[in-house]
Order: structure tokens, then C-alpha cells, then sequence
């Protein structure tokens, strides 16, 4: 008797989907990896994956619009004689001139400047369009020293050593070839049209006890004026933080996993990091150990998008937050307006991350001048202060309806997780629960 | 002469007296004394100043020098004059690691040796080392030159851009993408000025063989993926 198969609907892997089979396809084809812009775009444990409490018969909400709900915040008053004043604690992050244009690097700086808030350069160095359009502006001091020099250190109001991003710990920067106009290259010193990967060490010191003195080199040639941050990548934020404030840190930056990235190869984006919500609680832990909680200043990023996310990072500890994707969204990253020709490259509006290609629809990703064109700074940066005030009230309305007049007295006590994850990342209970995943006795 | 005794006076004391110097200043010429290995000496200067230090020092003297001449009786530690501007930058003994790093002009002279690293991202400064280099040196250069009397270590120019390197005597290895260059008429002027520059004597520039970038990393390609 023959065997007789029935036929079944087909049915695909979940381990071999559509992505990861077009993927093979692709490196098959190709005999490179796929390099993008961006943050991770597998679904994480994240802000959503948490709740507040609200008040309750045991706690005094604040009336919506009459009681004042403070957002102001100090960044660097452990060591500097000039330490920012903000308004918002709502940060811009550093994104290089190279990877943006001219004019969104311009917006930005306006957007920030309107909304009383600071901006960052990147690799690449500080332009005159971004100093002048920027009242507060912090200069990143990164492992290519691409651009650095101490004027424009002297310049700045805020010093920001990158020892890592969220997006790719452990990487070094990338600008293709394609991105590298004249002006860009002169800015970095070297040639145009070649491909630039930027190191992922910094040149001249290597561990904490040699960064203690370089922070201290850099205090001496600005005068011990400005701030020095410490940026890190999500990987080990307790010891990170730690040894940030021990070589002599005025602010910890700690960028998670979903943070965004010009360009980095996707393998890295997707598979190195962990979650920001993962990296909040263990680097707090770090200040409060320390005794340098809020003496120190922590901020964070990686995938922030709206005022809950604001209120939930700072409820966990954090003393302000920096955004770079969604900042790029508010002057027109991914707008659908351009749909028919991000189609004409292969995309769609909302999916396009072939930033380094520099063939940006929306003028912001690019360094070709037409393309760069398209972007109005002023209208740009109008509109990312829209949206900073957006997030700055939806905080506060948050934080009122949890009885504080200040977003820095979140708690985490306002908060409850909606799934055992977020629960044991967060450090907050389970909803319905008092079990915090991890802590015993509870 | 502004004279700062380093075992009495701090350190600030001394960088912003350096900072402080106003244009048309009289007084151009600071000794400091007892540096005893004191880290960030006479860092960030921006004037045309002379200083002399008297002994050895930490971590990154002269660090981003523009303009200054400053001059160090005994060794220094890593990092001597990283990201110099201008200016001359002269250190009589040996020198650490990273000496000269992404230096982006000027001139740096090591009359001893320098370790690791010299000239790491070198950035369009001028080094000439009259003893040995160690191993990684001018990793990543973009622009400048390197002068080595001596000899050098391990993987001299590992991804080099631009900058240009010359050594008298022997090159232990060659880092990945950097090889041997003819020596044409352009570059024996170049070098000569800059030996001279250096108060270099007695030695010819025919005696010393030039390196630079093979420029096959210049944009990614997968076949080269075995030298990355
Ligand atoms: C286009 C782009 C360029 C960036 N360039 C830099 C950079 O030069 N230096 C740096 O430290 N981080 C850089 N980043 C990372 C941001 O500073 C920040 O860590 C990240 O964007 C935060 O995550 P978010 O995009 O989810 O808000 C870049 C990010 C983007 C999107």
C-alpha cells in the first residue's frame, strides 16, 4: 500500500520567517553584511511594559492645570563651575555631522534652543551652524577625535566622552564612502569618497584609572567651566556607572539597546546590548551605592518616543533622558509625504534605515546638497519643539496624576509591570502582585 | 620669568596662569620646576610661550598645544602632546605610549625613544622620534609625518590613511594595508626639512626608506575581508 500524504495549508517557520530567510538570501547574493541605520527592530521589553499607578485613596493627585508640576533639571554640579540649566529634561543626542545634513543638524540645534534644552555634536566634529543655532550645546569627544580640537572644546558647554552607544557597544563608527562630501572630509582630514570607519577605542587611554586623567586633562584646558559626561553603551550599567563616577564623571549617559545608530551593521544592532529598561535600575543602584545619586546626574536613552517614556525613565531614577530617532521623526525622518520615493528605493515610509547611503528623501540622513535642501531648519525646528513640549506636558500630566509637582518625584513606587520581564528588568512588581521577578523576601 | 615650583604651587595654578597669558604679554618664557611626574602639565596653552620644565611628567604634557614651545628635561609619560595643534613640542628623554596622538599639526621631537602607539590617529603633526618606536605606531594616521631615526616595532602603519613614514633602520613588521614607497625627490625634501626642523645632524635622507597607505581598505570590499 503506497503512503498517501493529505495536503496541509502551507505553513512557514517561526524560526526560519520571511526576515531571516530574505537575509540569507541577501548575504548570499551579496558576500556583505547588511549595515543600516536605526535602533533594534526585534520587539524588546520596553516602556510600554509598564504602568502607573496613579493616585489612589492614599495619595494626593495634583490639579491638571492649576498646581505647578516642576521639569526643570541641573546637569553637572558635581565638578563644574558652570553646570547646564534645562528646562526639560529632555536632552538632544549626539548625532554626527556627516551622518545628518547641515540643516538638521541646524534644526535640531533651533528645536533644543526654543524648548530650553541642550543638543550634542557627534563624530565628526562641531559645525558653526550647529554652535550658533544651539544656546546649549554638548561636544562629544569620541575615539576618531575626527574634527576635535580645543577651541571648539572651549566652546562648548558641555564635554561628552563616548565610550559607547546602544546601538552597537563595542563598535566604532561608520560613514560610507557616498556620505563623504568636501566638507566632510576636510573636517575629519582625509579623503573624500572613501569609506571611514571611526575607532572604537579612544586613542590614548585605555581603562578607568587612565580615564581618571584624561577627565582630568580636560578640566584643566577648559578651566574645570564645563561638565564632562560619560557616555556608555547598555552592557554592564552598574559597573559602568561605577567606574564613570570613580574617574571623575559630573554625568552618566546610558544608552540602551534600542538607541539608534547613522550606521552599524544590523547583526551588531540586533544581537549586542541590553534593553533599556534593563539598564536603568542597575546604574541608579550604582549612584545610590555611591552616595551620588542626583549628585551625579543620569541620563538615558534609547527608544524614548513620548512623555510616558520621559516619566517612566525618570520614575525609575534617571534625572533626564536624550532622544536621537525620535527628534529625527519630528523634523521629518520616514514622513509618509515622501512615500512614492522611498518606494523607488525599495522601501516604504517608516521602514527606511539606509541612512548611510545618503540618498535621505527627507533631506536629514544625507550630505547631498539638493537633497539637503528640501529640509527648512527653522520650520524643522519648530516643529521639534512642538513635539518636545508634547512629551514635557504628557509627563507632567503623568507625574500630577501621581500626586508630584516635580518629574523628579517619580517614583518607583508609581509604577507597576505588565509582564514578568519588564517586572523583573524594572524592578517594580508584577501588576496585581507584589513580586518583584529576582528579589526575595518580597 | 613666571617660575612655578610644582612641589609647592598646584597644578591649576600653573594652567591657568598658561591660559591667562594675554596677547602682547611680556612675559614669555615659564620654567617649571619639580614636575615629578605630574599628569596634564602645561596643557592647552594658545600662546606663543616657551616652557621649560625641569624633570620628568605623567600623563599628556603639552596636551593640545597651539603656538606654545615646550620643552621637557627628562621623560614623559603617555600620551605627550596628544592632539597638538601648533607649536613645537620637545621632550629630551623618552616618551610613553600614545606620544603625538591625533595630533593635528605642529611638531613633536622625542630625542630618546617613544613606546606604542606613537603617532596613533596622527591628524597632520609632524614627529621625529631620534630613537626606537614601538609596536602599532601611526596606527590609523590620516595626515603628517613620522620620522623615525631608530627603528621600528610591530605592525608599523596598521590601517594607515595619509600620514607619511619614514625609518632609518629596521621595520620589525608592516600593519595591514601600509608598504614600502619610493623615495622620490618630493619626499627627500620633505624629510630634510623636517630633520632639520628637528636639529637632526650627520644624517642623510638616503639613509631612510618610506612608508605609506596601500589604499586597498579604502572602501570595503569582501575579498580584502582577510586583512581586517
Ligand atoms: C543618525 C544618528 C547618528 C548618531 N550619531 C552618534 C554619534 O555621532 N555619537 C554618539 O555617541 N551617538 C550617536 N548616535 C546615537 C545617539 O546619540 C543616541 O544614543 C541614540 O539615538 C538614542 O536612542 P534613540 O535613537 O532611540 O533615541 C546617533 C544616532 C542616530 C540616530
Amino acid at each position: 500500500m503506497t503512503y498517501h500524504n493529505p495536503p496541509t495549508p502551507p505553513r512557514k517557520s517561526a524560526t526560519f520567517d520571511d526576515a531571516s530567510l530574505a537575509e540569507i538570501r541577501r548575504a548570499a547574493a551579496t558576500g556583505i553584511y547588511d549595515i543600516r541605520g536605526g535602533g533594534t527592530k526585534k520587539k524588546l521589553p520596553h516602556f510600554d511594559d509598564l504602568s502607573f499607578l496613579g493616585a489612589s485613596m492614599s495619595r494626593y493627585p495634583l490639579e491638571g492645570y492649576r498646581e505647578r508640576c516642576d521639569t526643570s533639571v541641573t546637569l553637572g554640579t558635581r565638578f563644574a563651575a558652570k553646570p547646564l540649566h534645562l528646562k526639560i529634561p529632555i536632552t538632544i543626542a549626539g548625532m554626527s555631522f556627516g551622518a545628518l545634513s547641515g540643516p538638521a543638524k541646524e534644526a535640531l540645534g533651533r528645536g533644543a534652543t526654543l524648548s530650553g534644552t541642550s543638543t550634542t555634536t557627534g563624530d565628526g566634529g562641531m559645525t558653526d551652524e550647529e554652535r550658533g543655532h544651539s544656546d546649549l550645546l554638548v561636544y562629544q569627544y569620541l575615539p576618531s577625535r575626527y574634527g576635535m580640537n580645543p577651541a571648539d572644546l572651549r566652546r562648548a558647554d558641555a564635554i561628552e566622552i563616548v565610550i559607547g552607544q546602544g546601538a552597537k557597544p563595542g563598535g566604532g563608527g561608520m560613514l560610507l564612502g557616498q556620505k563623504i562630501s568636501d566638507r566632510v572630509a576636510e573636517m575629519r582630514t582625509l579623503p573624500k569618497g572613501i569609506d571611514q570607519r571611526s575607532a572604537c577605542r579612544h586613542p590614548d587611554w585605555t581603562g578607568p584609572d587612565d580615564l581618571e586623567i584624561k577627565i582630568l586633562e580636560l578640566r584643566e584646558i577648559t578651566d574645570w567651566e564645563k561638565p564632562i559626561y560619560i557616555k556608555v553603551g547598555g552592557s554592564r550599567p552598574y559597573y559602568d556607572t561605577a567606574l564613570a563616577v570613580k574617574a571623575g564623571a559630573d554625568v552618566v549617559v546610558v544608552d540602551g539597546m534600542q538607541g539608534g545608530t547613522a550606521a552599524t551593521q544590523d547583526v551588531f544592532i540586533e544581537n549586542v546590548g541590553q534593553p533599556t529598561l534593563a539598564c536603568i535600575r542597575p546604574a541608579v543602584k550604582a549612584l545610590q551605592d555611591l552616595g551620588m545619586h542626583r549628585k551625579v546626574q543620569l541620563v538615558v536613552s534609547g527608544g524614548i518616543r513620548n512623555g510616558a517614556d520621559v516619566a517612566k525613565a525618570l520614575a525609575l531614577g534617571a534625572d533626564a533622558v536624550s532622544i536621537g530617532t525620535a527628534a529625527l521623526v519630528a523634523i521629518g525622518d520616514n514622513d509618509p509625504k515622501w512615500e512614492r520615493e522611498y518606494n523607488a528605493l525599495g522601501t516604504t515610509a517608516g521602514a527606511y534605515d539606509d541612512w548611510h547611503e545618503g540618498k535621505d528623501p527627507a533631506g536629514i540622513t544625507t550630505q547631498d546638497p539638493e537633497l539637503a535642501a528640501r529640509l527648512d531648519p527653522v520650520a524643522a525646528g519648530r516643529r521639534l519643539a512642538n513635539y518636545l513640549k508634547v512629551m514635557t506636558l504628557e509627563a507632567q500630566t503623568i507625574a500630577r496624576a501621581c500626586g508630584h509637582n516635580h518629574l523628579h518625584n517619580l517614583e518607583p513606587e508609581d509604577l507597576c509591570a505588565l509582564t514578568i520581564e519588564a517586572a523583573a528588568m524594572a524592578q517594580v512588581p508584577l501588576a496585581g502582585t507584589d513580586w518583584i521577578p529576582g528579589k526575595t523576601g518580597l | 620669568m613666571p617660575y612655578f615650583d610644582l612641589s609647592e604651587t598646584p597644578l591649576r595654578e600653573l594652567n591657568r596662569a598658561l591660559h591667562a597669558i594675554a596677547p602682547g604679554a611680556n612675559d614669555r618664557e615659564f620654567e617649571v620646576a619639580n614636575p615629578r611626574g605630574s599628569h596634564a602639565v602645561a596643557v592647552g596653552c594658545q600662546a606663543p610661550v616657551a616652557v621649560t620644565i625641569k624633570g620628568s611628567v605623567g600623563y599628556y604634557c603639552a596636551g593640545m598645544n597651539s603656538a606654545a614651545t615646550i620643552t621637557v628635561h627628562g621623560s614623559a609619560g603617555p600620551g605627550v602632546a596628544e592632539n597638538m595643534m601648533s607649536g613645537t613640542v620637545i621632550v629630551e628623554g623618552d616618551a610613553s605610549q600614545y606620544a603625538g596622538a591625533t595630533g593635528r599639526g605642529g611638531l613633536l621631537v622625542i630625542k630618546g625613544n617613544a613606546a606604542s602607539r606613537c603617532g596613533i590617529s596622527m591628524k597632520g603633526i609632524d614627529i621625529v622620534v631620534h630613537g626606537d618606536i614601538g609596536h602599532m605606531s601611526a596606527f590609523m594616521g590620516q595626515s603628517g609625518h613620522l620620522v623615525v631615526l631608530g627603528n621600528a616595532g610591530d605592525a608599523l602603519g596598521d590601517s594607515l590613511y595619509e600620514a607619511k613614514l619614514f625609518v632609518r633602520g629596521t621595520v620589525k613588521s608592516l600593519g595591514a594595508d601600509c608598504v614600502e614607497k619610493e623615495m622620490r625627490p618630493e619626499h627627500h625634501a620633505v624629510l630634510a626639512a623636517l630633520l632639520e626642523k628637528a636639529g637632526v645632524t650627520g644624517v642623510e635622507t638616503t639613509e631612510f626608506k618610506r612608508y605609506g597607505s596601500a589604499r586597498k581598505l579604502y572602501n570595503f570590499n569582501i575579498d580584502n575581508a582577510d586583512a581586517y
